[in-house]
């Protein structure tokens, strides 16, 4: 499996996913600038957090018109599995690839912290080694998490089963419904505003991030296998 | 040339952080009469056209393309010039 991790002017942890990668899925990894217009050669995509662009106007509102996010339509098109961490789901957003909006922090402030989530869909490709409704700890790192949709498209989320990830006991930006983390109808898009990819490790203080990646490399293998035994 | 005066600021329906903050500021400085604050974005852009018609086009195509997120914002404009 071939993963790329987007790059942008702006991004700042694509360092932490390239490694989270390499130390957890042991597969080939490449970073990918903005300005490719060709995600053909990946399985998998991730879209790192940061502040892409300075994050003007809005967070994501302009990387999701780099040359490379017509390519990343496609992928997602295609079914490819896209995974948006932090800034990668304000693109995913603004991209019109995820429904929704982010607003800023319910209480204005930068949050930092650990923080505990429940797995409310682990029938994902990105989540299938969790147990359903699992608590884990991931760390939040955001000013504008606070996802936002209408009661419409919440309902919608809901029928769909598509909050992948709501905050357990504490919501730290003011979310709607608690939510987390979303994925798309066809469940091969999913953004999230905590990040797995500093929790891999338990001297990073968690390593519950890493069942994320692995879960990406089980689906990839079992689709793989399907695929040559057809 | 064609200036365009941007006005975007957060629906009604949705809740605007800094607008609260920044009311409850004015409260707290004793401006009892605000009732309501809406913190927006305001842009200045300058059209080389004098096409006045097809500046309204465009300048609505940016706002809901780039400048404003029709999911969370509002967007409204004045055209100057001409």
């Amino acid at each position: 499996m071939h993963v790329a991790v987007l790059v942008f002017p702006g991004s700042n942890c694509d360092v932490d996913c390239y490694k989270a990668v390499e130390q957890t899925m042991e597969q080939p990894v490449s970073y990918v600038w903005h300005d490719k217009d060709d995600l053909t050669a990946y399985d998998g995509i991730i879209i790192p957090g940061g502040f892409s662009y300075g994050d003007y106007l809005r967070s994501g509102s302009i990387a999701r018109f780099a040359p490379v996010m017509s390519a990343l339509v496609k992928a997602a098109e295609e079914g490819k599995w896209i995974l948006g961490i932090c800034n990668g789901f304000q693109i995913l957003l603004e991209a019109g690839l995820l429904p929704g909006a982010m607003l800023k922090n319910e209480n204005l402030k930068f949050q930092c912290f650990q923080s505990t989530l429940t797995v409310e869909n682990n029938q994902t490709v990105f989540t299938s080694d969790y147990e359903h409704q699992e608590k884990i700890t991931i760390p939040i790192a955001h000013g504008e998490g606070n996802y936002y949709c209408d009661p419409q498209t919440l309902a919608q989320l809901e029928q769909h089963n598509q909050i992948v990830f709501r905050y357990a006991d504490h919501n730290p930006n003011g979310s709607v419904d608690h939510i987390a983390g979303i994925c798309n109808k066809q469940g091969n898009v999913l953004g999230m505003m905590p990040h797995p990819e500093r929790a891999i490790h338990d001297w990073l203080g968690s390593a519950d991030g890493r069942r994320m990646f692995t879960s990406i490399l089980k689906a990839w293998r079992e689709h793989h296998d399907t695929v040559i035994n057809s | 040339m064609i200036n365009a005066r941007v006005y975007v600021t957060i629906k009604q329906s949705v809740l605007d952080p800094q607008g609260n903050a920044v009311q409850n500021s004015l409260h707290s400085m004793g401006f009892k009469e605000v009732e309501k604050v809406r913190v927006g974005k305001f842009l200045e852009i300058k059209l080389d056209t004098v096409d006045r018609q097809e500046a309204e086009k465009r300048v609505r195509d940016m706002c809901e393309q780039l400048l404003a997120n029709t999911v969370i914002e509002d967007y409204r404009f004045e055209l100057e010039g001409l």
